[in-house]
């Protein structure tokens, strides 16, 4: 399809990226006062407040911006690989400097502040792979370029999985949407799709019914495929490399995944129904959101999320929130303010001539659509939880630091 | 830049963003707008209904003394989760318990849960409450709670008063009233008012956390309701009359029956041994029972006065007087030569006295051959009842009306009939060939027949009456003092005409001045009283007196029966006496008698 790239200025910062962070800020912190605030207690300005704390971090998140909006975008092209190798070793530091919160072992605690490496490592990588590529590597030319991109993916996304800290580890797979714009064939995606269907397939119902299924579309692609000798042989091998899958599936599911971590899946797959343990958190979090209605129980008025009911109700699960007190029409306005950012950073990476700030835009809008859906969706059951924040949104310092770095640094390259 | 190639891959990932924005457009649509089950989850999880506890109804005495009220019990509780450090040693003190114990408790309460309160201790007295109440704040995540438990001013009337217990799975399933961990009147008072004194329970609608935790009232409270503490009772007992009772019974085992019988009003009721009511209450009371239970030699659950069957002895001649007159049999100048004894075939019951007596000196005397003749002739007398059957049934008939073999069924808890044999039973014991002798011993009240104090002190209430009793019961007054207890105020026939008790009630009256009763005489009242001595073939015989007082307006008629105290004479006579003495003069003179059946011991 054939889009007209209007030559729009480029001249000063982008004012709707400043418009949606602005209000996905102020969202964020009125929702996380009307889940810890509490009509009965006078609670004052006490530090101890989450809607207290946070207000301290959007304070310095501004001086962040503002302080990335003044520097030469020079520097951050140039310093790129030097963050990133910091953001590693802070991130292995937390193997012997970390404290363990909720079975993870990610936080590294300074004084009464604890910040998350990790959150940092999702914009170092992507400032990493967008100098990475920027430096003339095209993609789709060289193969040893594509285990280089993978590698500067896949080292911290590896050592976070070692830190129980599935969630973040998962997020590093977002890059895929700019290996995609940058050359990476579409057939990766199909196969990621057939990969899915077979790992749902073969869960919800035994291996079994899965070779026969293949076995049968073998057959069917055999007939209609039998003049040409080499598609059969590519079919037979697709088909080989499909049983494999199956069995890593099995092998994996079975052997390899933690008893929670397989509750998780199953209960996403509708296989088992647990109020009181694994389902729990998914259950509170759809009455809070279910009990929303269409235009929600009205802002302070939520009582699933104000009184504790949904586990994580100011951070990963901030969204039952919203959906209780504003409804239906409020998750879509806000689903609507995340795509509006999403693809407006799309667009404008799109048009950038810079390929740096190009590579860069790709990569951190697929980290913000990354946690946007995969955060949307746990909260409403479309996919397993995966503790992720949802951006701008949820509570914490790191986590907001992280993103607002990561949208200023691209307002910021967008304006050279 | 303007690359075709490039532009595509743009569309395709704003395409596949809008895709998947569209599916989750649609699950929050069916989730937030179509599904109405999430709405009604939702309440179900945010309100929940919290019952409140009415406080229990009081008993009074028959004077507006307290026998039962409500105290405030404190249990402190602890929520694991917030706990801060704190002074151990300062706490360990002031509840009286070691740091180890400490440590355990708390271990218990987080590995029952972090967040939900658990019981720390449990029943601190008022004083350790008062005391750890100012410094409660140097302990964060403790916190006390209140509720209240029945309690008694003194130990007494544990039997009648009965106590409260958790309810039971089948009461709940057949009374909806109540809920798993209500409590309720288990035996006595508490059971028989039960519905009178446990108010009715209130409920509040509070908005509560996902850990059960109380946030607040639900619309402002305008949702609740308040509970309604139950009615307060008014006993017929006297407190001071119960009390004297029980410490006469001291070290004896038996029961004293004390009623008024104008109103079967109920003075004291007194079995021993007994215990202290305020063992079964609260945290001990089910350990309590289980000892009290196992006490096979003192059996102090066992309330005597209602359900020990004994044979009446010589007061049931009293009865058998009082039904040859109304059969006509004799009166009170019918005379029966006594021999010194009644000869049954080849076996004589021996009497104590010789000569011709009438009816009162038999009374007087306590004649076993007179009232074995009179016996013999109700149910012998062939003009009226051809046979022997009829003769014992029209017996029996009186016997029953005069409130034996049956129960009252008023407020007093598990009644015991007593037995009352019926003609079938002696035709199928004797195989149909039995007559008046073979039954006689019923006549001094030995042989088949056994019956309780309470029933016996009915009996002296009709003689008191002279016709006539009202079903003696324990409480007076509901809700307030005015507020008569209507229940049990009919009179009861006994189907003996008045003219008839004069003869016997003289004989009483001449058994105290000059007869088996003088150590009953109290100076300045006039008194009517019989001794008995019931045969126990296991031990020592029973003593038991039955007396009324004053005679000319009786006022109060005591029958007491001291299990192994020998002859009636010697135990029962005395404590009756003690007993009407206090209730008629408001004080016991006779310091010497007191001071001699307080101390003696018939164990």
């Amino acid at each position: 399809m054939p889009l007209s790239y209007k030559q729009e200025s480029t001249k000063g910062f982008d004012g709707r990226l400043i418009l949606y962070y602005s209000l996905l800020v102020i969202i964020g912190w009125l929702t996380i006062f009307s889940t810890s605030y509490n009509p009965s207690a006078s609670q004052g300005f006490s530090f101890s407040l989450p809607y207290v704390r946070q207000l301290l971090w959007i304070g310095t998140s501004i001086v962040l911006a503002v302080v990335i909006l003044l520097l030469d975008s020079r520097i951050i092209q140039h310093y790129s690989y030097h963050f990133y190798i910091l953001c590693l070793l802070l991130v292995i530091s937390t193997f012997f400097l970390g404290s363990e919160i909720n079975g993870a072992k990610v936080w590294i605690k300074i004084g009464a502040f604890s910040i998350q490496p990790s959150e940092f490592m999702k914009l170092a990588t992507a400032l990493a792979l967008a100098k990475f590529f920027n430096e003339g590597k095209t993609l789709g030319e060289k193969r040893s370029i594509w285990f280089i991109a993978f590698g500067i993916i896949l080292t911290p996304a590896f050592i976070i999985l070692l830190q129980k800290d599935t969630g973040s580890a998962l997020v590093f797979f977002s890059f895929i949407v700019l290996f995609y714009r940058e050359g990476m064939s579409g057939i990766i995606f199909i196969i990621g799709a057939i990969a899915v269907f077979l790992f749902v397939f073969t869960l919800l119902t035994n291996e079994i019914y899965a070779i026969a299924l293949l076995t049968v579309i073998l057959i069917i692609a055999w007939i209609i495929d039998r003049k040409d000798k080499k598609k059969i042989i590519r079919n037979i091998i697709i088909y080989a490399i499909a049983i494999v899958f199956i069995g890593a599936v099995n092998i994996g599911y079975n052997k390899i995944l933690q008893p929670h971590q397989r509750q998780r899946i199953d209960t996403i797959l509708g296989k088992t129904s647990d109020p009181k343990g694994a389902d729990f958190n998914l259950i509170q979090s759809k009455i809070a959101i279910g009990s929303g209605g269409f235009f929600g129980k009205g802002y302070l008025n939520g009582t699933q999320t104000k009184l504790n009911f949904v586990p994580e109700q100011s951070t990963d699960f901030i969204f039952c929130a919203i959906g209780e007190e504003w409804g239906f029409v409020g998750s879509c306005a806000l689903g609507a303010l995340f795509l509006s950012l999403v693809i407006r950073i799309l667009r404008l990476a799109e048009k950038n001539r810079n390929p740096y700030a190009r590579y860069y835009g790709y990569g951190i809008a697929g980290i913000i659509a990354f946690h946007f859906f995969i955060n949307i969706g746990m909260t409403v059951g479309l996919v397993p939880i995966i503790g992720i924040p949802l951006p701008f949104i949820s509570y914490g310092g790191s986590s907001l630091w992280a993103f607002t770095a990561m949208l200023f640094i691209f307002i910021k390259l967008n304006d050279n | 830049m303007n690359n075709p190639k490039t532009s595509q891959k743009y569309a395709i990932i704003v395409g596949v963003m809008l895709i998947l924005a569209a599916i989750y457009l649609v699950k929050l649509f069916s989730l937030q707008v179509i599904s109405k089950d999430y709405e009604e989850a939702a309440k179900n999880n945010a309100l929940r209904q919290i019952t409140e506890h009415p406080d229990r109804g009081l008993i009074y005495d028959r004077n507006d003394s307290l026998l039962v009220f409500n105290d405030a019990a404190y249990d402190l509780m602890v929520v694991p989760k917030e706990l801060r450090a704190f002074d151990t040693l300062d706490l360990c003190r002031i509840l009286d318990i070691t740091k180890e114990d400490l440590i355990k408790r708390i271990e218990k309460a987080s590995a029952y849960s972090k967040i939900i309160p658990s019981l720390f201790a449990q029943q601190m007295s008022k004083e350790d409450y008062g005391y750890l109440q100012e410094k409660l704040y140097k302990f964060p995540g403790f916190f006390v709670q209140s509720r209240t438990l029945r309690s008694y001013p003194e130990p007494i009337a544990a039997h009648i008063l009965g106590y409260v217990g958790e309810v039971n799975d089948k009461t709940i399933e057949d009374d909806p009233y109540y809920k798993m961990g209500d409590y309720i009147g288990i035996s006595g008072i508490e059971k028989a008012y039960e519905t009178e004194l446990r108010g009715v329970k209130g409920q509040r609608v509070v908005l509560v956390d996902v850990n059960n935790r109380e946030i607040g009232s639900y619309h402002n409270g305008e949702e609740d309701v308040r509970a309604v503490p139950g009615t307060s009772l008014w006993s017929t007992l006297d407190m001071r009359l119960q009390r004297y009772g029980e410490q006469l019974m001291q070290n004896k085992r038996g029961s004293i029956v004390a009623i008024e019988p104008k109103t079967g009003e109920i003075l004291c009721i007194v079995s021993s041994p007994s215990y202290d009511p305020n063992l079964l209450v609260g945290k001990s009371r089910s350990k309590n029972y289980t000892m009290l239970w196992r006490d096979s030699i003192k059996k102090p659950l066992f309330n005597r006065a209602l359900q020990a069957m004994y044979p009446p002895g010589s007061t049931f001649k009293l009865a058998n007087g009082l039904i040859a007159e109304e059969e006509g049999i004799l009166d009170a100048n019918t005379i029966y030569n006594c021999p010194g004894g009644y000869q049954v075939g080849s076996h004589i019951i021996g009497c104590h006295h010789r000569g011709g007596t009438n009816l009162i000196a038999a009374v007087q005397h306590s004649c076993n051959t007179y009232f074995c003749k009179a016996f013999y002739n109700i149910i012998s007398n062939k003009r009226k009842y051809p046979t022997i059957q009829e003769g014992y049934t029209a017996w029996r008939n009186h016997i029953v009306k005069l409130g034996f073999g049956t129960t009252f069924d008023t407020d007093l808890p598990y009644e015991k009939k007593g037995i009352l044999p019926t003609a079938e039973y002696f035709d199928k014991r004797y195989n149909r060939s039995w007559n008046g002798n073979t039954v006689v011993s019923m006549g001094i009240g030995q042989g088949e027949v056994c019956v309780t104090p309470i029933q016996m002190a009915n009996m002296l209430a009709i003689i008191a009456n002279r016709g006539y009793y009202i079903r003696p019961h324990v409480i007076k007054a509901i809700g307030s003092k005015d507020n008569l207890n209507t229940q049990y105020m009919d009179k009861v026939d006994a189907g003996i005409r008045p003219e008839y008790f004069e003869p016997i009630i003289q004989g009483m009256e001449m058994a105290a001045i000059a007869g088996t009763a003088r150590r009953a005489q109290i100076p300045g009242i006039r008194i009517a009283g019989k001794t008995g001595t019931a045969q126990n073939p296991h031990g020592r015989d029973h003593s038991v007196f039955a007396m009324i007082s004053p005679v000319e307006d009786p006022q109060i008629v005591v029958f007491c029966l001291v299990e192994n105290g020998g002859w009636g004479a010697s135990v029962a006579c005395p404590i009756a006496s003690l007993i009407t003495e206090l209730y008629l003069t408001g004080e016991v003179k006779r310091k010497d008698l007191e001071e001699s059946m307080l101390n003696l011991s018939t164990k």
